[in-house]
């Protein structure tokens, strides 16, 4: 719980940055639009429908498909900034509704009072409609205030730390102390905020200057801080540090934790992690050079960017992805880490030895009896199409479910069969057995260190370092480590640690 | 003063107000006088411009309105009506001297101008000045309305029923402070109603309006002499009828 803690300032200035700043922004573009919208009649149903488009479009994927805008304009497309125009593009609805429809609401006898005693129409607003919407206005702006908090923690997967940071991580690794400070941390945000906006609002409508004085004080001074420390971490100052990637899953929190150690250690250098992120996030922030170092697995690169659907042996898939990564993205494999972290067919012991199932081949028959859970891609990648097709498969039920929870669906009988990942220490811990892709419908899944042109370039020395990694991990120490964490309730960071401890022995 | 020449206004193929000439002299409290339908708040808001005209022209003073800035306009002219329309956000104090800060008087002269009307409407400056218009009556309210209309000392009045949705008694008051404070002030105004016994006691002379057009005009006794019409006729004699009804009831109820 300390440490998680320790964590909390840095994660909750980054919070505060991204809240704060969408919604500035969404403000600044549903207010003027908003009264734009009860002047020029044409314009509030189109700029309704598309703000109400917009909330429709699921708040993880909204974020996401910031990161693929972004790198085709060649602007950063992960951390801050995708997160950043993604809450501010959802915060946008509530506050144009509600500027609309506070205006729109105001009696029409005072709009005539207001023309009667002879103001502008410019005065009308700023004197009457604004004033008497103001309740409706600010009402809209605290469900943005508390929707921007609660979805600030979706942009994790994007690279932007947030209090997200601790619910994506802690839902991984099982570290429900870390999930839960992200929870209360980002509630008691929310309600703090949502507060200081309702101070502000009953301040002026109860014309009490002492609380509006407080109230607007401290929104400055938040924004005071938060404009500064992003300034400050703009501008930085110093070595660049290198950006080492993670996407959302334990290994990955272990390993780029291990290349975090190894990096400082051997090289001296700072570095920076970027946690969670997607899984095409990663990649296209590793071309882009927004991310120096992750590690990927050559099936993943092999059947998600290359588009193989064949499948050779390790080596040659290896080279093949390596060849692919330079040519095509500017990437390099600084090293082969020497397990295999693949996708593979696991059932409880118990349930293959009462059906006698041994090999993939073995399920087909039972296959309309039988429900399977898989990660949050695994059904919609190549390597299950491959699976279903080379081995006739066709199963009674598909299920997506988080990573961390397919071990334990599969154990309590929840699901018969799940997309479990061969180094996953859980496949023994919880009774599971891996059935053998006896047609060898699966690619290998060589994990490689991967790295950007740009830091082979800059750092080389880094790059170097990473290579003395080439070989140095094998699967049943990947599967400790990662059995250390999602069981033994171990710190991604501490497992590293010992790892790197006993290499050096 | 005030001199409406041809006004009309269409909307879609009703003619709200049809061809409509007539002339106010300063100091003249003229009644539009109809039911509604008849046009009457049609044509009143016509002379500031709340709704501009089909066809036909206004003139205040020989200026034509439809050259001049709206706003401008009608800060030279005092507005009141039925739903009063007191600004809930504001005080009475600053309901009132709205015009008057909208033409940048000084707060000084504001506030000294605000005590002055709000005597002159009978309310207590004191005990008025700082409340918001919902802690007021219906007939209080209707006081400040007034002398909102009155604050920037306009020489011209537009009213469009302002004692229409009080109760009896108050309306009579009401109706009296208005006189009285017509006669002290001497502003030329424009009064819509649709109460004849209104329309009687208040004006130097009566437009009868019916359909958009204008039936009849002249002093009430011009009226009362020779109405142009049955209409104008039967408009005339409600009062008389209503009384007499009265009466009968009454007198049923003695004998039962």
């Amino acid at each position: 719980m300390n440490e998680q803690l320790a964590l909390l300032p840095a994660y909750l200035t980054a919070h505060l940055q991204l809240t704060l700043l969408a919604l500035a922004a969404s403000a600044a573009v549903s207010l003027p639009l908003g009264i734009a919208a009860t002047r020029v009649r044409w314009l509030e149903q189109p700029a309704l429908a598309i703000a109400a488009v917009i909330q429709t479009i699921p708040s993880l994927a909204l974020l996401a498909v910031m990161v693929p805008i972004l790198a085709t304009l060649q602007l950063q497309s992960i951390g801050f900034l995708p997160a950043f125009i993604g809450l501010s593009l959802y915060g946008i609805l509530p506050i144009l509704r509600n500027t609309v429809t506070g205006i729109a609401g105001v009696d029409p006898a005072l709009k005539e009072a207001a023309r009667g005693v002879g103001m502008t129409p410019a005065q009308q607003l700023r004197q009457i409609e604004l004033p008497l919407a103001m309740p409706t206005i600010v009402a809209g702006l605290r469900t943005a205030t508390v929707w921007t908090v609660g979805m600030a923690t979706l942009s994790t997967p994007v690279g932007a730390t947030s209090l997200g940071n601790y619910i994506f991580t802690g839902l991984q690794t099982r570290n429900f102390a870390a999930v839960l400070v992200g929870c209360v941390a980002s509630a008691v945000l929310a309600l703090l905020l949502d507060a200081l906006v309702r101070s502000l609002e009953v301040g002026v409508r109860d014309r009490r200057p002492r609380l509006v004085k407080v109230a607007a004080a401290v929104t400055a001074a938040l924004y005071l801080y938060t404009v500064g420390s992003l300034a400050g971490s703009l501008v930085g100052g110093g070595d660049r540090p290198i950006s080492i990637g993670a996407k959302g899953f334990t290994e990955q929190y272990v390993l780029a934790e291990l290349l975090t150690q190894w990096i400082e250690q051997e090289t001296g250098q700072p570095t920076a992690q970027r946690q969670s992120l997607g899984s095409i996030v990663a990649f296209n922030a590793l071309a882009a050079g927004d991310v120096d170092v992750y590690v990927d697995y050559s099936g993943t690169v092999w059947a998600n960017v290359m588009g193989q659907t064949g499948i050779g042996s390790r080596a040659e898939v290896r080279s093949a992805v390596a060849q692919y990564l330079d040519e095509t993205h500017g990437i390099q494999i600084a090293a082969t880490l020497g397990f295999e972290n693949a996708y593979s067919v696991a059932m409880r012991n118990e349930d293959a030895d009462r059906l006698g199932i041994a090999r993939i081949s073995d399920l087909p028959p039972l296959g309309l009896t039988l429900s399977m859970g898989g990660d949050l891609e695994f059904f919609s990648r190549p390597e299950w199409t491959a699976i279903e097709e080379v081995y006739g498969l066709r199963l009674a039920e598909e299920r997506t479910m988080d990573a961390g929870l397919m071990y334990q669906a599969a154990a309590e009988g929840a699901v018969d069969l799940i997309s479990a990942y061969t180094t996953d220490g859980r496949i023994t811990a919880y009774g599971l057995r891996v059935l053998d892709d006896d047609r060898g419908a699966i690619p290998p899944y060589d994990a490689l260190v991967m790295v950007s042109d740009r830091l082979v370039e800059e750092r080389p020395d880094v790059v170097e370092a990473l290579g003395r990694l080439d070989g140095r991990i094998d699967v049943e120490a990947m599967r400790q480590m990662n059995l250390a964490v999602d069981e033994g309730g171990e710190n991604p960071a501490t497992v590293a640690t010992e790892f790197l401890r006993s290499l050096a022995r | 003063m005030i001199e409406l020449r041809g006004l009309s206004k269409r909307y879609g193929n009703r003619l709200a107000v049809a061809e409509l000439s007539l002339e106010v002299a300063k100091g003249e409290l003229l009644v539009l006088l109809g039911g509604s339908g008849s046009g009457k708040t049609t044509t009143l808001k016509m002379i500031n411009r709340l709704i501009e005209p089909t066809s036909g022209s206004v003139r205040l003073d020989g200026d034509d309105v439809a050259a001049l800035t709206p706003s401008d306009l009608r800060r030279r002219i005092g507005y009141a009506f039925q739903q009063v329309g007191l600004f809930p956000h504001l005080s009475v104090s600053e309901n009132i001297g709205v015009t008057p800060s909208l033409l940048g008087w000084s707060p000084d002269q504001i506030r000294e101008r605000v005590d002055t009307l709000l005597r002159l409407v009978e309310l207590d400056p004191d005990e008025m000045r700082d409340r918001r218009p919902d802690e007021l009556s219906g007939g209080q309210q209707q006081r400040a309305g007034v002398a909102r209309a009155l604050a920037a000392r306009p020489r011209v009045m537009l009213l469009d029923e302002p004692f229409g949705a009080l109760d009896p008694l108050t309306r009579q008051r009401l109706q009296d402070s208005f006189i009285r404070i017509r006669r002290e002030l001497g502003v030329t105004a424009v009064f819509v109603t649709h109460d004849m016994t209104e329309a009687l006691l208040l004006g130097d002379r009566i437009a009868v309006l019916s359909e958009g057009r204008m039936v009849q005009i002249g002093a009430p006794a011009e009226l009362m002499r020779a109405p142009a019409n049955d209409y104008v006729r039967q408009l005339l004699d409600t009062p008389r009828r209503e009384a007499a009804l009265v009466d009968s009831l009454l007198s049923t109820e003695d004998t039962a």
